[in-house]
C-alpha cells in the first residue's frame, strides 16, 4: 500500500503543477486581453492584469518599492519585480519573457553587432538618473581628483597616492567587472577610455561590497553610486566638482547615466499605467529622492545615446 | 490517472484470488513504473543541462572565432575591449589553487576528526563533534563569504603584504565549507573498517596509535581520499564566497595573497550584465563547460579511487 500511495502523491504533484502551468498561462492570456481592452478605455479606468520587470540591480529597489505602492492603488495588478542584472533583463525583455526589461545602459550599447536589430524593437524609458562618484579610504590625504589623475591611476600609470598629492600609500584598485553598467558610466563619463583589469586590482559587482572594501583597506579607490555614499568612504571631488545631486541636475558634475525601463514596442495597458506612475510626482517627488536618485525631471540638461550633452 | 482508474478492478481480483493478476505482480508493476519514471525524468534533466550548457559554450569556438587554445591557454582576459580577447588559463589556475589549498588545509582536519570519532571518543564525537562539522554544511555560503571577507581578509592583509585578497583567502573559507564532506566520507570509512581487523592488531599488543597509524589508515586510505576528492570537486564549483574573497583580477597572481580570480567568481561576476547570446555571454557558458568537464574528472576519479577499494 505504501507504494500505491508514493505514486498516487507523486501524480497529485505533477497534476497539480501541471495544473499551476496552465493557470499561469491563462492568467498571461488574461492579462494580454484587459490590456487591450483597457488601453481603449479612458486612461482613468482602473487597470488590471500580471506582468513582471527584471534587469538592473542598481534600478532595483526603486521598481520594488514603486511597484508595492502601484499594487495598492490598483488591487487588480500584479507586478513581480526581479533582479539579475542589466543584460539579463535587456535579454528577457527582448525575448518576451518580461513585459519590462530594467537597464543602466542604453539597450544599443549590450545589443550590439548582430543583435543590433532586438535593440531597435525596444522602446525606452528613463525613470531616474544615477550619479557616480569616485570614493577612497579615508586616510589617502586627497580630495580632488582630475579627469587626467584619475585615467593615471585607473590605468595603472600612477600608483602611489604621493603622486596625485597625497600620503606616501599604495593605490589599491577597487574596480567592477568589465560588464557592469556601474564601470561602463564610469568610463565613459569620468575617465572617457576604457580601464584595464590590472593584476593586484580588486573586482566586485555589488555595491555593498565594493564600499566595504574600500572603506576598509587602506589606500583604496572605487566608484559608487551616490545613495552608497556614507562616513566610512570618502568621496572625491571630480575637477573641483562635489558630486551632489545638485551639481548633477545643473550639468556641471559630468558622471551619471539614465536608469531605463524598456518594453518591447509602445507600452499597453496595465504596463503603461506603471510606467506613467513611475513618471509621476508621486514617485519622482519621494521616493525616487528617498532612494538616492535623481528625478528626470529635474535635469537641466539631456544626453543621448552617444554621450552627447544638450541643454533643455 | 490510470492506476487510480485500474485499481478498484485490480483489488476485486486480487481479493477473490482467481486473478491472472496477483496483486503481487501488481504492485511490482507499480513499482518499477515509478522507479522508471523518475530514473527517465533524471535522465532527462541531466542530459537537458549538459546540452544547454554544451551548446551555448561550444559557440564562441564554433561560430564566434574564439579559439580553444586561446581560451585554455590564453593569458589575457578582456572580453568587453574593442578586441576582445577570451584567455581563461588565470581562472584554471585560480580554481586549482584555491580548491588545492582548502583541500591541503581541511583534509588532515577532516580525517583526525574522523579518527577521534570513530576510534578515540565514539560518544562524544557522535552526539556532539559530529552534529557541529554537519551545521557547517548547512551555512549559506554568502554567510562564509561574509565573515571571510569581514575576518580572514582584514586579518591576512595584517599580517602579509597586499590587500587580503587572493588565493590563501580563498582557500580558507573554502576548507571550512568542504570539512562536512570530508569528515562525513572519513568516518563512514572508518566505521565500516571490520572490528576483527583492529582486535587483532590489539591483540598482538599494538598500541591504539600504532593500530591507526599502521593499520586503520592505509587500509581505510582510497575511502579517505574519495572524501578529500569530493571534497575538491565541491570547491571547485563554489562560486558566491569565494567570490567575495579571492579579489577577482583576471590575473595569475605571484603570491598567495594577491588578487585572483577563479572560473566560478568570474562567471557569477558578469553574468547577470551580459545579454544572452552575446560573445561575452557565450565565454562566459564556455567557462562554465570548462567546469562541467572537470566536474566529470573529478566523478572520474572518485570511480576509480572506489574500484580500488573493491580491490584492496
Amino acid at each position: 500500500m505504501k507504494k500505491s500511495l508514493l505514486v498516487l502523491t507523486t501524480l497529485a504533484l505533477s497534476i497539480s503543477l501541471a495544473a499551476c502551468g496552465k493557470n499561469n498561462n491563462s492568467n498571461n492570456a488574461d492579462a494580454g486581453a484587459s490590456s487591450g481592452a483597457s488601453s481603449s478605455a479612458p486612461a482613468s479606468a482602473a487597470v488590471s492584469g500580471a506582468f513582471s520587470a527584471a534587469g538592473s540591480t542598481a534600478l532595483q529597489p526603486l521598481v520594488d518599492q514603486a511597484s508595492k505602492k502601484f499594487m495598492d492603488l490598483n488591487k487588480d495588478v500584479t507586478i513581480t519585480v526581479n533582479g539579475g542584472g542589466s543584460g539579463a533583463g535587456l535579454s528577457q525583455v527582448s525575448e518576451g519573457t518580461v513585459q519590462i526589461g530594467n537597464s543602466d545602459v542604453f539597450a544599443e550599447e549590450k545589443l550590439k553587432d548582430a543583435d543590433a536589430e532586438k535593440a531597435k524593437e525596444l522602446v525606452d524609458h528613463q525613470v531616474a538618473v544615477v550619479s557616480i562618484a569616485a570614493v577612497s579610504n579615508k586616510d589617502v590625504g586627497v580630495d580632488n581628483l582630475t579627469k587626467a589623475q584619475l585615467v593615471d591611476i585607473f590605468t595603472g600609470k600612477v600608483t602611489n597616492w604621493k603622486d596625485v598629492g597625497g600620503k606616501d600609500e599604495k593605490i589599491v584598485l577597487v574596480n567592477r567587472p568589465a560588464s557592469s553598467g556601474t564601470r561602463a558610466t564610469f568610463e565613459n563619463f569620468a575617465l572617457g577610455a576604457k580601464s584595464e583589469d590590472l593584476p593586484d586590482s580588486i573586482t566586485e559587482d555589488a555595491s555593498g561590497t565594493v564600499r566595504k572594501l574600500v572603506s576598509e583597506t587602506p589606500g583604496a579607490i572605487g566608484y559608487l553610486a551616490l545613495s552608497y555614499l556614507d562616513d566610512t568612504i570618502q568621496a572625491l571631488k571630480y575637477e573641483g566638482v562635489d558630486p551632489t545631486a545638485e551639481n548633477v541636475a545643473s550639468g556641471t558634475y559630468p558622471v551619471w547615466a539614465y536608469e531605463h525601463m524598456y518594453t518591447k514596442g509602445e507600452p499597453e495597458g496595465a504596463v503603461k499605467a506603471f510606467l506613467d506612475y513611475m513618471l509621476s510626482d508621486e514617485i519622482q517627488g519621494t521616493d525616487v529622492k528617498d532612494l538616492g536618485y535623481i528625478p528626470v525631471s529635474d535635469m537641466k540638461v539631456t544626453r543621448d545615446v552617444e554621450g552627447k550633452v544638450t541643454n533643455k | 490517472m490510470n492506476m487510480t482508474q485500474t485499481r478498484p478492478a485490480a483489488d476485486a481480483i486480487a481479493k477473490d484470488g482467481r486473478g491472472k493478476f496477483p496483486k503481487h505482480k501488481l504492485e511490482e508493476l507499480r513499482g518499477r513504473g515509478y522507479v522508471m519514471f523518475c530514473v527517465l525524468l533524471l535522465i532527462v534533466i541531466i542530459f537537458s543541462i549538459v546540452y544547454f550548457i554544451a551548446s551555448r559554450g561550444l559557440t564562441p569556438f564554433a561560430s564566434q572565432g574564439v579559439s580553444v587554445g586561446e581560451m585554455l591557454g590564453g593569458l589575457k582576459w578582456a572580453p568587453e575591449a574593442d578586441t576582445p580577447r577570451f584567455g581563461a588559463l588565470p581562472f584554471l589556475f585560480g580554481s586549482f589553487a584555491t580548491s588545492l589549498l582548502a583541500a591541503i588545509i581541511a583534509a588532515p582536519l577532516g580525517i583526525c576528526a574522523a579518527i577521534f570519532m570513530t576510534e578515540m571518543m565514539p560518544k562524544v564525537g557522535k552526539n556532539i563533534l559530529q552534529p557541529a562539522i554537519e551545521l557547517l554544511a548547512g551555512v549559506p555560503s554568502v554567510v562564509y563569504g561574509f565573515v571571510g571577507l569581514s575576518v580572514i581578509v582584514p586579518f591576512l592583509r595584517d599580517i602579509f603584504p597586499g590587500q587580503g585578497v587572493g588565493i590563501l583567502a580563498g582557500g580558507i573559507v573554502l576548507s571550512v565549507m568542504i570539512l562536512p564532506t570530508i569528515t562525513t566520507v572519513a568516518t563512514d570509512a572508518l566505521r565500516s573498517l571490520p572490528a576483527g581487523l583492529k582486535e587483532g592488531s590489539y591483540a598482538l599488543g599494538a598500541t591504539r596509535w600504532q593500530t591507526i597509524s599502521r593499520l586503520v589508515i592505509p587500509t581505510t586510505l582510497p575511502s579517505l581520499m574519495t572524501g578529500v576528492v569530493l571534497g575538491i570537486a565541491r570547491a571547485f564549483g563554489e562560486a558566491l564566497a569565494v567570490q567575495m574573497v579571492i579579489g577577482n583580477a583576471p590575473h595569475i597572481p605571484h603570491s598567495l595573497t594577491q588578487s585572483a580570480a577563479t572560473l566560478t567568481s568570474i562567471i557569477t561576476l558578469s553574468m547577470g550584465n551580459t545579454t544572452s547570446g552575446s560573445l561575452h555571454n557565450n565565454a562566459l557558458w564556455s567557462l562554465a563547460l570548462i567546469l562541467l568537464i572537470m566536474t566529470f574528472l573529478f566523478v572520474f576519479v572518485v570511480r576509480m579511487l572506489e574500484r580500488r577499494v573493491k580491490h584492496a
